[in-house]
C-alpha cells in the first residue's frame, strides 16, 4: 500500500548469513577497492596489475610485484640480501618484530635493491616495499640504498628507485635521520658523475624519505594517488588549525605544486621509464 | 625573565632559605655565620650532585630553555662584522634562518644558523625557529656563495623542526630540505655544524650535512620530538620523559653512537647562565674544526664528509 511506503518501521528484523553461507567465500578471494567500494575478485586485480578495475584506483605493490611489473623476464639479481638490523639504541622488542616481518615476506628489509634489466637495457633499481615495517628507513635500508646508488656508480647504470615509506624509522632514532644525508650524499656524486637517478614515488611517500633520496631524481615520477608530503595531514591540521583540502599532498597535488615531473599510470610505468632510459643513451654517463 | 627548571627547585628552595639568613643577620642582632657557611657548602654540594647527573629529560629543559642563547647570540660574541643577507631569490625571506657573511678571527666566513624568538612578538615572525622551504632556499643559495668565494661555512642547529603548515607543503618542504643534504654533501668548503639547542629531525638535518658535527653539552639531536615519539610509541605524548631515554637524543648519546665529533661543554646550569662564556667554549672547538679542515684540499673536503655520513648506521652481516 501507498501508506506502507512512508511508514518508518519498514522492516523490524535483521537478516544474518547463515553460518554455512560465509564459509562459501573463503577470506581473500574477494576483494574490496578502498576508493570506490566496488567488490572484486582479488585475482582478478591482481592480473589488472593491483588496479581497480572500476574506478583506476591502484593497490600498494609489494617489491616482488613491483619488479615484476617493471623489469624484464627472470633479468633481476638482487644485492645485499645478507645485511640484517640490529638494535643500537636497545628498544624493546625492536628485533623481534623486524624478524617477524623478515619470515613473513622473505625479505631482510624494507627495500630490496639489485641489478635489472627494462625492455633490454640495464639499470641498477630500488624498490621499497610498504608492508615491512611501513616501510620504514632505519640503518639497513639506507646502507642498502647508498650501496646500490655506488654500483649503479661503478657500473655506469641508471639508478632507478621506487619509494613506498612512512619516513624514518623511529626505533633507530637519529641513526635513521642520517641515513637521509647518507643516501643523498651517495646521489650528489653519482649525479656529479653524470649518473641518471628517476624516482618514482608510490604510496605512501612521506617524512625523511620524502625529504631526501625519492625527491631528488633527474626525473620524479609518481604513481596516481599516491600519498606524497613531509609532514603528517593530522600533525599540520593540529598546528594550523584548518581543514586541509581533499587532495592534500597526493601525487596530483604535488604535480600541480611543481614537484614532480609527471604522474603515470601504472600499465605505462615501463614503458614510460624505458623511454626515459632511451633518451639518456642507457649507460647515464656522457661520453 | 627567570625560570624555575625541575630538577633546579631544591637548589633554589636552598637559595632561598640562604638568602633568608643572610637578611637576618644583617638586620637583627644574631650571629648565623655558622649555619650560612654549612648551607653554603650544603648548595656547593648539591650543585655538583645535580648538574653531575643530570637526566636526559633535564637536558631537554635546559635545550628549551626561553633564555637559551640562539644563533644570533653566538655571532654576536663569536663574529666580528656580521652582515645579515635576507632571501631566496624566488618567493621570499624566512626569518626562522638566519645567514650571512662575518669575519671570524680576521677570515671571512658564512654563518648559517635556525633563529628563535626571544619573546612572543619576535617568535611570531621567526615562526619559533621552525623554517619554510624558503629558509632553507635561503641556506643554500649562500652556501653557494660561500663556496664561489672559498668561505668556510658554519651552521647554528637550533629547530623544533621544519615547520609542518600547508604552505610549506605547497611549496616543497621535503624538497628544499632534501635539496641541502644533496648539495651540502658536494660543496668544496668546510662546513663546521654545532647544534646549540634542540635539533629536531629533517629541519635540522638540512643544516647538518658538516666535515665536524659539535653539539653543546646540554642540547639534543633526534628523528622525532620526544612528545612526538611518546604519542606515537605509545599513544600518550606525556611518557615524553621516558622517550627522551630511549631516544638517546643527548650530545652524550649521539657521540656514543658516532654520530658526531665533539661535546662542548656548557657553563654551569646551562649556557644561558653565561652567553659570553659559553661562546669561548664554543670558540675553542670551532677554531680547532676550522684549523684543521682548512689543510684539506676541496676534493678532500667533499670526500671526507661523504665518508663521515657513509660510516653512520648499524647492522650485521648473516
Amino acid at each position: 500500500m501507498l501508506r506502507d511506503i512512508f511508514s518508518k518501521n519498514k522492516k523490524t528484523y535483521a537478516t544474518i548469513p547463515v553460518p554455512s553461507a560465509t564459509d562459501d567465500v573463503p577470506v581473500g578471494i574477494m576483494t574490496k577497492c578502498p576508493n570506490c567500494k566496488k567488490i572484486m575478485f582479488t585475482r582478478e586485480i591482481e592480473q589488472n596489475m593491483k588496479i581497480c578495475l572500476h574506478c583506476d584506483y591502484h593497490f600498494p605493490m609489494n617489491a616482488k610485484e613491483r619488479l615484476s611489473s617493471i623489469l624484464d623476464e627472470n633479468s633481476f639479481a638482487e644485492m645485499d640480501k645478507e645485511l640484517v638490523t640490529v638494535n643500537p639504541l636497545g628498544f624493546p622488542e625492536y628485533v623481534e618484530k623486524v624478524e617477524k616481518d623478515r619470515r613473513k615476506m622473505k625479505m631482510n628489509e624494507a627495500v630490496v635493491t639489485g641489478t635489472g634489466k627494462i625492455e633490454e637495457k640495464p639499470v641498477v633499481i630500488a624498490v621499497m616495499d610498504s608492508f615491512f615495517r611501513m616501510g620504514s628507513m632505519g640503518s639497513v635500508v639506507g646502507e642498502k640504498i647508498t650501496r646500490a646508488i655506488e654500483k649503479a656508480d661503478e657500473l655506469h647504470l641508471p639508478f632507478i628507485i621506487f619509494t613506498a615509506s612512512g619516513g624514518a624509522r623511529m626505533q633507530e632514532g637519529v641513526l635513521s635521520l642520517m641515513q637521509m644525508a647518507k643516501t643523498s650524499a651517495a646521489l650528489k656524486r653519482f649525479s656529479d658523475h653524470g649518473g641518471l637517478i628517476i624516482t618514482v614515488m608510490t604510496h605512501p611517500t612521506t617524512g625523511g624519505v620524502s625529504a631526501s633520496f625519492a625527491s631528488l631524481g633527474d626525473f620524479n615520477l609518481a604513481e596516481p594517488g599516491a600519498l606524497i608530503g613531509f609532514a603528517g595531514k593530522r600533525v599540520i591540521e593540529q598546528t594550523i588549525h584548518e581543514e586541509l583540502p581533499e587532495d592534500f599532498q597526493t601525487a596530483e597535488f604535488q604535480l600541480k605544486h611543481g614537484q614532480l615531473d609527471a604522474v603515470i599510470h601504472r600499465k605505462e610505468m615501463r614503458k614510460k621509464i624505458s623511454l626515459i632510459l632511451e633518451l639518456h643513451h642507457i649507460g647515464g654517463v656522457t661520453e | 625573565m627567570t625560570v624555575e627548571l625541575e630538577f633546579e627547585k631544591p637548589l633554589i628552595n636552598l637559595r632561598k632559605k640562604l638568602d633568608e639568613l643572610k637578611l637576618i643577620t644583617q638586620n637583627a642582632d644574631v650571629d648565623l655565620t655558622d649555619e650560612i657557611e654549612k648551607l653554603e657548602l650544603r648548595l656547593h654540594n648539591l650543585e655538583e650532585e645535580i648538574y653531575k647527573n643530570l637526566e636526559p629529560w633535564d637536558r631537554v629543559q635546559i635545550a628549551r630553555h626561553p633564555n637559551r642563547p640562539t644563533t644570533l647570540d653566538y655571532i654576536n660574541y663569536l663574529f666580528e662584522d656580521f652582515f645579515e643577507c635576507h632571501g631566496d631569490r624566488t618567493f621570499g625571506d624566512d626569518e626562522a634562518i638566519v645567514a650571512g657573511i662575518a669575519k671570524y678571527k680576521g677570515r671571512p666566513v658564512t654563518v648559517i644558523g635556525h633563529q628563535r624568538g626571544k619573546d612572543t612578538k619576535e617568535n611570531i615572525r621567526r615562526n619559533f625557529g621552525m623554517p619554510h622551504p624558503e629558509g632553507y632556499r635561503k641556506a643554500l643559495r649562500l652556501m653557494f656563495q660561500a663556496q664561489k668565494f672559498n668561505r668556510p661555512i658554519i651552521c647554528f642547529i637550533d629547530t623544533k623542526g621544519a615547520y609542518p603548515g600547508k604552505a610549506a607543503e605547497e611549496r616543497g618542504q621535503s624538497e628544499a630540505i632534501a635539496r641541502n643534504l644533496f648539495e651540502m654533501a658536494g660543496l668544496t668548503v668546510p662546513i663546521v655544524c654545532i647544534v646549540i639547542g634542540e635539533g629536531g629531525s629533517g629541519g635540522a638535518l638540512a643544516l647538518g650535512v658538516g666535515n665536524h658535527i659539535h653539539m653543546l653539552e646540554n642540547s639534543t639531536y633526534s628523528v622525532i620530538s620526544p612528545e612526538g615519539a611518546a604519542s606515537i610509541l605509545w599513544k600518550d605524548a606525556t611518557l615524553a620523559k621516558k622517550a627522551a631515554e630511549s631516544m638517546k637524543i643527548t650530545a652524550q648519546d649521539l657521540k656514543q653512537l658516532e654520530v658526531i665529533d665533539e661535546i662542548i661543554p656548557e657553563v654551569k646550569g646551562g649556557a644561558h647562565n653565561n652567553i659570553k662564556e659559553q661562546a669561548n667554549l664554543i670558540d675553542t672547538v670551532l677554531k680547532k674544526s676550522l684549523d684543521e679542515l682548512s689543510k684539506l684540499s676541496k676534493n678532500e673536503l667533499v670526500q671526507d664528509r661523504y665518508q663521515k655520513f657513509a660510516k653512520i648506521g648499524q647492522y650485521t652481516v648473516e
